[in-house]
């Protein structure tokens, strides 16, 4: 891959100089534990020198989630026909509740939204245990919504603190009710960040899931299944098109508008494509490993980045889908090129700094730059060493990657680095948009999406105009 | 008028060792005496009261929530009891060994008395009968801030007993240095071990408290007992309950309150070899059988 354009004013020196004045700002113990995780990117650097996957530092206001809030938010909320039980106190049920915009169609109320529980742990239920509640909770659910396809378990904290057996609960009530019923020991306190519930719900479905149910359809050889899309404003609903007019058949979806029996069926694919590798690598590994199914990364954010992608795709198929990869390909350009045509004047040698989740800050790069947007500084929240090792050939020379910023770090760093657009989530929007700076929310796509897939680049083009372009920046007045 | 302050008292030590029993038979002691007392059962087991209540179990403050639902609707009556001279029984309960967390109970059941207004000012002593081991914060409520102040610690001379003694000293070091909790003595319920008195004597010194009394072994307690009964109330002109009614006595006159200094491992052992329990060669004994 050709290293990117160095971009002006942006040098390692500087950047270097930026990480060093911020955190002089910090107590001497905090800015010592900050430093490995900042750096001035080297694009070849292999591994990226940035350290990752560590505990937060004390007294910084982090933007990090917890265990449960990976497990439930990202992989188990999203799969439409099932219970989900959030397992302890009201409040994680509650306000997990359908905040992430992971969208879903099926037949409306069956199918069409996940149905949520909780079990609202008491002193009672701390004191004598949790199980027996539980288990009449999941009896009770299933008779509410008996056309449910499964049930899921996911501990809040207490479960783990007083040791209940919620495996033996779900192994005795899958017999009973012969459906799924799938346990998640996503204790909040387990590990650093929302990352380790991603992995704990992986090696749920490894454990629990997998193999237990098979596609009613003869399995055929260009099955696919679509991993680490969640359907954020209907992303999967702009790729999975994309794949099928490369005439691959997409037979199931982790876990965006998805159904779990087809989780359940998926070993039975020929290739799994996965877009955000943090949160799904691990079963992608365990099919490779158990089934030999081969996976490949791939990222459709931008038409230069969604073309590659197709093509490394239909690489590992024959002739009749790599030629129909050029067909979609060359069907798509040109209205990519009416996009880029529209936009790109109009945003040609602006910049933008992100910091959001799982795969966006390395995966959006390439729409940024088809849009003539160049990157100044990306991060992640609970990224490890591999995602950071994948991102420094993203960037340009010199710009700056931060790992689990803080708040603090951050407005530093755009206040000095003066990108016109802002990408994080929603604590940060306001902060960036008073201080007269162009922001978008990229957890959820500030309300709209898709950005996946072509038709997702129009919206993303749009919106991203609509932000830095605003006439209201010009009369944001500093009182400074 | 004089403000009365309420005692609060904290009864430890290894399980087995006559905690309850102890506990309920100073308590009426002391109610023979005309004290007022709450006494505050602080074990999923829920026998600390039965003595004075003459019942098989009372019903728990967790047994009566788990029964509403929550605790917000659980009314004191409830859960308080009267029994033998007006003493004042309430036990927290708690779930089986292996589910839940019967720390928590402890916690949730001392809040509820408190915020219900159990601990009223006519109240001379409360006192907690705490499970025989620290296992978690739950069981060191009743030492929290603004809870007890006095710990007795029921010892004997055997060593087990006296290696959980020293434990709960450590612990109490901790909270002492916290909140106002202070140790006012060891009482040793007597096995009938060699040298017992000397021996808890000495521990005592060690750790900088006293031997507040030496109860010495008697069947009669074990009659008592099975009437479901103090030895006050069941015989109450028995030796065995005058020695109860001077354990009562001298935990009202104590005002021997201290931070203990908890010994090391071998300081103890060094103590169990100067009283013979140990023998001073048994390291190079560790380990071999009998026959060996």
């Amino acid at each position: 891959m050709a290293e990117r354009k160095p971009i002006e004013g942006v040098t390692i020196e500087k950047t270097e100089k930026l990480i060093e004045e911020t955190l002089a700002c910090m107590p001497e113990k905090a800015a010592k534990k900050r430093r490995p995780h900042v750096g001035a990117n080297e694009p070849s650097a292999s591994p990226c020198a940035v350290k990752s996957n560590r505990k937060i530092v004390p007294g910084v206001m982090s933007q990090r989630g917890c265990a449960y809030a990976g497990a439930k938010g990202v992989v188990w909320g999203p799969i439409r026909d099932m219970v989900h039980v959030s397992h302890g106190p009201i409040g994680c049920g509650v306000y997990s509740w359908g905040t992430r915009r992971n969208l879903m169609q099926g037949i409306p109320g069956v199918t069409s939204f996940p149905l949520d529980f909780t079990s609202d742990f008491q002193e009672r239920d701390i004191v004598y245990g949790g199980d027996i509640k539980l288990e009449k909770l999941l009896r009770e659910a299933d008779e509410l919504f008996p056309l449910n396809k499964g049930l899921s378990v996911l501990s809040e904290c207490p479960v783990g603190l007083i040791g209940d057996d919620i495996n033996a609960v779900t192994k005795k009530m899958e017999k009973e009710l012969g459906k799924l019923v799938v346990p998640c020991n996503c204790e909040g306190f387990r590990g650093v960040s929302q990352s380790l519930g991603h992995h704990i719900s992986n090696d749920s479905i490894r454990d629990f899931v997998i193999g237990k149910r098979e596609f009613e359809e003869e399995v055929g050889p260009y099955d696919i299944a679509l991993i680490g899309d969640y359907n954020i404003g209907g992303d999967v609903w702009a790729a999975k098109p994309i794949l099928e007019e490369m005439g691959l058949n997409v037979k199931s979806i982790w876990t965006g508008d998805c159904e779990i029996e087809k989780i359940a069926a998926t070993y039975q694919v020929k290739l799994n494509v996965i877009h955000c590798y943090r949160s799904m690598n691990y079963m992608c590994k365990v099919m490779e490993e158990k089934w030999g199914i081969p996976w490949i990364e791939y990222n459709f954010f931008g038409p230069t980045k969604i073309a590659e992608s197709i093509r490394a795709i239909a690489e590992r198929f024959d002739d009749t889908i790599k030629e129909k990869a050029e067909q979609v390909i060359a069907k798509y350009t040109p209205m990519a090129e009416e996009v880029i045509a529209q936009y790109k004047p109009r945003l040609d040698g602006k910049t933008a700094m992100l910091f959001v989740g799982g795969l966006r800050p390395r995966h959006t790069v390439g729409a940024y730059e088809d849009l003539g947007i160049q990157v100044t500084g990306t991060g992640y929240e609970f990224a490890h060493q591999d995602d950071y090792d994948r991102t420094a050939p993203e960037m340009a020379k010199g710009t700056i990657i931060y790992d689990d910023v803080s708040e603090f770090e951050l407005e530093r760093y755009v206040e000095e680095m003066k990108p016109d657009l802002v990408g994080s989530g929603i604590k940060e929007k306001y902060v960036f948009q008073k201080a007269g700076i162009p922001f978008r929310q990229m957890h959820s796509w500030d309300y709209s999406g898709p950005y996946h897939g072509y038709e997702g680049f129009k919206i993303f083009a749009r919106d991203i105009d609509m932000a830095i372009n605003s006439p209201t920046w010009k009369l944001v007045k500093s009182p400074f | 008028m004089a403000e009365k302050k309420m005692r609060q008292i904290a009864i430890y030590g290894k399980g087995g060792i006559g905690k309850s029993t102890t506990t309920q038979n100073t308590v009426a002691g002391l109610a023979s005496l005309g004290k007022k007392v709450m006494i505050i059962g602080c074990d999923p087991k829920a026998d600390s009261t039965r003595l004075i209540l003459h019942a098989k179990a009372q019903e728990t403050v967790m047994d009566k929530v788990r029964e509403l639902g929550t605790v917000e609707d659980l009314e004191l009556e409830d859960v308080l009891k009267w029994g033998y001279g007006d003493v004042k029984c309430v036990e927290s309960g708690g779930p089986e060994p292996g589910v839940g967390c019967a720390g928590r109970g402890v916690i949730t059941a001392i809040n509820f008395l408190e915020e219900e207004g159990a601990y009223t000012d006519d109240l001379d002593f409360v006192f907690y009968d705490v499970l025989g081991d620290v296992v978690c914060g739950g069981f060191a409520m009743p030492i929290r801030e603004n809870k007890a102040q006095e710990i007795y610690i029921v010892v004997s001379g055997e060593m087990m007993a006296m290696y959980a003694a020293n434990n709960i000293c450590k612990g109490i070091v901790k909270y002492a240095a916290s909140g106002s909790v202070r140790l006012a003595g060891l009482i040793c319920n007597s096995r009938n071990t060699d040298c017992e008195a000397e021996l808890i004597e000495a521990l005592a010194a060690k750790l900088g408290t006293q031997m507040i009394h030496f109860v010495p072994r008697d069947n009669q307690v074990q009659r008592a007992e099975l009437r479901r009964m103090t030895v006050i109330e069941y015989s109450p002109d028995h030796k065995q309950a005058n020695e109860y009614r001077q354990l009562a006595q001298k935990i009202n006159d104590n005002t021997m309150f201290v931070v203990p200094t908890p010994l090391e491992m071998e300081e103890l052992e060094g103590l169990l070899m100067e009283f013979g329990i140990m023998e001073v060669d048994d390291e190079e004994n560790i380990g071999k059988a009998e026959g060996a």
